[in-house]
């Protein structure tokens, strides 16, 4: 059962893996990542709310009328998603005002919802809190790796330490239509990996 | 903060344009635009809907939110209002105008989880735009988004007879596209 367990957390984070194979939670995947750093806060913030959200789903699913049941949900996400900003906002103040937007849009990231309705609304709080785990651990992976890949090239730093070609780097990278063309190729050779396993 | 309406209204639909430079809206951007038809569609309903939506959001901010001191409910308050809002054009529009309701219809429910309606929204209280502004705001960025889906879904309709190679078929050659699309409009950064 533990082993199960385990494996379980480890399937969502390859196999059902939210930005590569799911195609879910594109906006913030492209607006958040352009650096390293930036990607992986995005991730731990959205993996918070989809933590916390799924255990509180799993354990007032009985209570809930099916027919307002995607509103309920909503309260309960957006609710997570205000905590989590104002704690961004009073301990990680650079990091909140990097991700401007996106982080009260975690709100309407599918991922959230998505897990809510197929998975949390349906299980005990165990196996959600570990289903938001894996979920949440690939989408903060495939970001950080994103960013990673962006920083390195656009702007010659990892996790912002300089590598001192700056300089020498295309700027294109961290701007907009890198994102899209890192994602773009990322996929590509994801699928070549995946397929091949 | 004094912006002409001319420079919020280009920077908006051009230089900061909503898809291809803010990344909202990116699923119906992949999702819906491959023809150019259901792209037009999209982008009216988004229109209609950003457009109420940012009046509505504007009266509720500044009646509701500021007096009572509670502007940390935004983000809440928003997307209730909004999920409601859309809920209600539905019912309205399929009573008032059954025409408009069969074009826009389809993709009316796909707009609660639209993320630009909620970004936009957010993004013209952070701007500190009055009602006006904020509405020529809205209704620019819903343009741009127009704009950027229907040029997409002219490309993809093109892409179709190419042989793409197998891994990159699907999102991937689709995200690509997206990125030449976005360096072209960043050629109209600097224009305000």
């Amino acid at each position: 059962m533990k082993s199960n367990r385990i494996r379980f957390v480890l399937e969502s984070i390859v196999r059902n893996n939210p930005t590569f194979v799911l195609v879910l939670g594109m906006c913030p995947t492209l607006g958040t990542t352009t650096s390293a750093i930036n990607g992986m806060g995005m991730g731990l913030a959205t993996m918070a709310v989809l933590i916390l959200s799924n255990v509180v789903i799993s354990l007032i699913k009985n209570l809930i009328p099916d027919k307002v049941r995607i509103p309920a949900f909503i309260v309960v996400i957006a609710s997570f998603v205000t905590i989590i900003q104002m704690l961004m906002q009073a301990y990680v103040p650079a990091l909140y005002g990097a991700l401007g937007v996106f982080i009260p849009l975690i709100v309407v990231n599918c991922i959230i919802l998505g897990r809510a309705e197929a998975f949390a609304s349906k299980n005990g709080p165990l196996d959600s809190a570990l289903d938001g785990l894996g979920i949440g651990l690939g989408f903060t992976l495939s970001l950080t790796a994103i960013g990673l890949v962006r920083e390195i090239l656009g702007s010659g730093s990892v996790f912002g330490q300089p590598l001192g070609v700056a300089d020498y780097m295309p700027l294109i990278f961290v701007l907009a239509p890198g994102a899209f063309l890192v994602l773009g190729y990322l996929m590509v050779i994801f699928n070549k990996l995946v397929k091949k396993s | 903060m004094e912006l002409s309406y001319f420079a919020i209204i280009i920077g908006a639909i051009f230089v900061n344009n909503v898809v291809l430079a803010q990344f909202l809206g990116i699923c119906p951007f992949l999702g819906v635009s491959s023809k150019v038809e259901t792209s037009l569609g999209m982008g009216a309903a988004v229109t209609f809907v950003m457009a109420i939506a940012s009046v509505v959001a504007w009266l509720i901010q500044t009646y509701l939110l500021v007096p009572l001191q509670i502007e940390y409910m935004q983000t809440i308050v928003f997307i209730l209002v909004i999920a409601a809002l859309v809920q209600m054009v539905e019912i309205i529009l399929k009573k008032v105008s059954p025409s408009l309701y069969q074009a826009l219809g389809i993709f009316l429910p796909l707009i609660t989880t639209n993320c630009a309606v909620l970004g936009v929204a957010i993004l013209m209280i952070q701007k500190e735009f009055n009602l006006l502004q904020s509405v020529t705001y809205s209704v620019s960025t819903a343009v741009g988004f127009a704009l950027a889906l229907v040029l997409f879904a002219g490309i993809r309709e093109r892409l179709e007879f190419e042989e793409v190679p197998e891994a990159f078929r699907g999102v991937p050659i689709a995200l690509i596209t997206a990125g030449i699309l976005a360096m072209a409009f960043m050629g109209f950064s600097g224009l305000v």
